[in-house]
């Protein structure tokens, strides 16, 4: 469904060289749960931009359903891929209201019956009818994530890209919004490609995951590595330790990489 | 009592949680901003000046007691009296009525300058704001050229070029009033310009046409319309600058700028020839710096939580 | 109890804490009836967002706004009533006392003045000395955060350290007056996992060896749990539950087990994640008091 062959990204030129994606290379198959976890600065945020198009500057082939995919992005890939982001008091409009944060894309690709999907997208992701009309600021964290999630789907996507989703909510809330992206994927067989920083996230949400460190890839492994400790490379074993709280013989191992 | 039920029934349905349309949704934000702005004394005392002044320049033929520009030489210079509240000037004129006449030039150039060059600049400051790179370049460039003519020396040099009368003192002060405002325009867009939900919108779509009227202008408006409001006060004096070197309206127009200048010389002995429009000029500019001030509190998009 | 050196010294009290702002809505209490009281150990505050954990840090400093209404039965330090202290009195015991890392250096530090101006200013701001001496002290402190390189580290702007370092400076600047309680408001929320510890590392050598007490606030459960010797957590203002951080995993209070199960693990299955369902019975329920000292 979604191939990325050698994606470099190198930002700025000169003293100020940024090469921040290096020959990074991953395929998701259809209805798969792809993760990229790595620290920041690992790039992670970066190849996610790369593929939704929101970056330009990149080298490397990426395609979406066996069809590469240019720079410039055609209005019908915005009806394949969308993106889901972290911060939920920056991704809505503050002075729309739900219900026109929601018809917007509809009237953009001229899809009509805005009423009915907009209620509809609205009970899937466990929002009533009360919040069409409501502003961004009158809702809470974990309403706000809802609201991203149902406007992903309003263009009936068949990726959706994550971007921390749930890195800014309580963890609580954490937990519903998890649960509602596994229901939602499994309902209209979704592929996700999944960036955290959460190791128990991605190993929660994802069958493959993607280690990066300074823009490569370190490994790709998945849960049942993660759950064994069979681990090829020092950096996912130093990350994979972190994850589990303070421990202090631990800690004093850790090394730079 | 039925009408205090009906009053609740009002609050209930313009401050409730859910609203069922947009139009409650809008109009709820309304009342709630209205009701902020009203805890502002001075702000509603400049509100209301001003509300005076648009219903004086409405009502000038029914308020004004005398012609404007008919003169009576025979009772000129009078000073206040019952007559003649604001006394008359060196041509007999009653000046209580030249004031009243002329709030509906001063309505006239403040309006038409508003409506020219704030649309001009946010369009400007959007623009430039949003694409970057040469667009900006260009567009700040000439933004620039215009900045650094002083106001009334540019609206001379123009009006010098086209004429005196007070359709070309509006273009002219028209022409050096965008320059702030699509500099501010700008300002906001390269703050907005990164937010996710311009880059959500953008995901989903939308043309740069799309995003700089409805997502990007919606943002702006605010910040813009509280410069607009306390540069009314400099549009009035610099439109009163004009009239007073003899470049604005033409006599016998009761523009105030234009009657200051005259009154210049009898300021000693007849002092009411140039402090009336004076005041008028100057309670006029304060209303307009007090209603913009209360319209910073409310529609600053910073403490907007 | 884990980490105890020195004396059984009772270094804080803070007994029926309330704290309260006005809203549009009325008047909100952002901390209710908290109480508890702490030596020369690690305690860690945790809750959620606007449970008031970091009000109630705040308000022991009286670092909250002036709208803000703050009362309490007592907030005693070392002895010292510090409700009855004059403003003046209190800046004392800041820094010298108790002291305060927060969350994001970038916003902790001021921008405009190097490092090692500012952590010399922490402590000539408690001591008068001469420069020089400051600076050494502050050099020193410096190496005792480990910063590789304290000289050349002392002249860099904040927006030149990285997010780690920027915390490690902050905390030399908190700890220079040698305060004898540290509260830590989220000190590595904004750092990288790795980082996180190594920083928590620097600050658990730093308290134990000189016996300070540290109240650590965070919203990670299982981070405090590992670090801390006590737990106090919180929801809604007000303390659900008081337990030894050995014996966290052990609770019955349905808010923290709540919490705990709602965690994705790595070594969990895939089901749904259980979700917590908030009682507002629990807003009324007297404190459970486990593990008081």
């Amino acid at each position: 469904m979604l191939n990325v062959q050698k994606l470099n990204v190198v930002f700025g030129h000169g003293a100020t060289k940024n090469h921040a994606v290096k020959d990074v290379s991953f395929a998701v198959a259809r209805g798969e749960s792809f993760g990229l976890v790595g620290e920041s600065g690992s790039g992670k945020s970066t190849v996610l931009n790369c593929i939704s198009g929101l970056l330009s500057n990149w080298d490397g082939t990426i395609e979406v359903d066996g069809k590469p995919v240019s720079h410039k992005r055609h209005m019908s890939f915005y009806r394949k891929v969308q993106m889901v982001f972290q911060d939920p008091y920056g991704s809505l409009h503050p002075r729309h209201t739900i219900d026109q944060t929601l018809k917007e894309p509809i009237a953009i690709h001229r899809i009509g019956d805005a009423n009915r999907r907009v209620n509809q997208v609205l009970r899937e992701v466990g929002l009533g009818p009360q919040f069409r009309f409501r502003y961004p600021h009158q809702l809470s964290g974990g309403q706000r994530q809802r609201v991203a999630v149902a406007r992903a789907l309003i263009l009936e996507p068949e990726i959706i890209l994550l971007d921390e989703p749930t890195s800014a909510l309580d963890v609580s809330i954490q937990a519903e919004v998890l649960n509602l992206l596994q229901e939602i994927r499994t309902e209209r067989n979704l592929t996700y490609v999944l960036v955290s920083h959460d190791l128990a996230v991605v190993s929660h949400m994802c069958d493959t995951i993607s280690v990066m460190n300074h823009g490569q890839t370190v490994e790709i492994i998945n849960r049942v590595q993660l759950q064994n400790g069979s681990l090829k490379e020092q950096y996912t074993r130093q990350l994979l330790t972190a994850s589990k709280g303070y421990d202090r013989a631990a800690i004093d191992q850790f090394q730079d990489f | 009592m039925t009408n205090r039920q009906n009053l609740t029934g009002a609050r209930a349905w313009l401050l409730t949680d859910t609203p069922d349309s947009a139009f409650q949704a809008a109009s709820g934000r309304f009342y709630l901003g209205l009701l902020e702005f009203f805890r502002n004394r001075l702000a509603v005392v400049g509100l209301l000046i001003i509300i005076t002044l648009v219903l004086t320049a409405t009502f000038a033929p029914q308020i004004a007691p005398y012609d404007p520009i008919a003169t009576d030489l025979a009772s000129r210079l009078q000073p206040l009296s019952a007559d003649h509240w604001f006394g008359t000037d060196e041509m007999g004129r009653d000046i209580f009525s030249r004031i009243v006449w002329g709030s509906r030039l001063t309505l006239y150039v403040i309006l038409l300058v508003a409506i020219i060059a704030a649309p001009v600049g946010i369009l400007v400051g959007t623009v430039s704001g949003y694409f970057g790179g040469v667009i900006d370049t260009v567009l700040m460039r000439i933004t620039d050229i215009f900045l650094a003519f002083p106001k009334l020396i540019l609206a001379l040099a123009f009006v010098a070029a086209l004429g005196p009368g007070i359709e070309n003192a509006i273009i002219a002060i028209s022409i050096t009033s965008w320059p702030p405002y699509a500099r501010i325009a700008r300002a906001e867009t390269l703050t907005i310009r990164n937010s996710d939900f311009i880059r959500a919108i953008r995901l989903q779509g939308a043309g740069p046409i799309r995003i700089i009227t409805k997502h990007i202008m919606p943002l702006c408006l605010s910040s813009l319309i509280v410069r607009v409001t306390l540069d009314m006060a400099g549009i009035i004096l610099t439109a009163a600058g004009l009239g007073f070197l003899g470049l604005g309206a033409q006599p016998p127009s009761p523009e105030w700028g234009a009657m200051t200048s005259a009154g210049r010389s009898y300021i000693l002995d007849q002092w009411w020839l140039i402090t009336m429009p004076g005041t008028a000029i100057f309670v006029v500019s304060l209303a307009f710096n007090l209603l913009g001030d209360g319209l910073r509190e409310v529609l600053d998009p910073k403490s907007d939580s | 109890m884990k980490n105890r050196s020195g004396i059984n010294e009772i270094l804080l009290t803070v007994n029926n804490l309330q704290v309260s702002f006005p809203s549009p809505k009325g008047v909100v209490d952002a901390v209710k009836n908290v109480s508890f009281s702490m030596g020369r150990e690690k305690i860690g505050i945790v809750g959620e967002s606007g449970s008031g954990k970091s009000v109630t840090g705040r308000a022991v400093l009286r670092l909250l706004p002036p709208y803000a209404r703050v009362r309490a039965d007592d907030i005693i330090y070392r002895g010292r009533d510090l409700q009855s202290l004059t403003e003046k009195e209190m800046r004392q015991v800041r820094g010298q006392g108790i002291s305060m890392v927060m969350q994001d250096p970038k916003y902790s530090l001021n921008p405009v003045r190097t490092v090692g101006k500012q952590i010399r200013e922490a402590y000539t701001i408690h001591h008068q000395v001469p420069k020089q001496e400051a600076r050494a002290q502050a050099l020193q402190m410096l190496e005792a955060v480990r910063i590789r390189n304290p000289e050349q580290v002392y002249h860099l702007y904040p927006h030149e350290v990285s997010g780690g370092m920027g915390q490690r400076i902050m905390i030399a600047m908190m700890l220079i007056p040698q305060p004898g309680l540290l509260i830590a408001d989220e000190p590595t929320s904004a750092l990288d996992v790795t980082v996180q510890l190594q920083v928590l590392a620097i600050l658990d050598d730093l308290v134990s060896q000189r016996g300070m007490g540290l109240i650590f606030i965070s919203h990670d459960l299982e981070l405090v749990a590992s670090f801390c010797d006590r737990i106090i957590i919180m929801y809604g203002g007000r303390i659900m539950e008081m337990v030894d951080a050995d014996k966290l995993h052990e609770s019955t209070h349905p808010y923290t087990r709540g919490l705990l199960n709602c965690l994705p693990k790595i070594d969990g299955d895939r089901e749904p994640l259980p979700t917590l369902e908030r009682d507002d019975a629990w807003l009324d329920d007297p404190v459970n008091r486990a593990g008081a000292l």
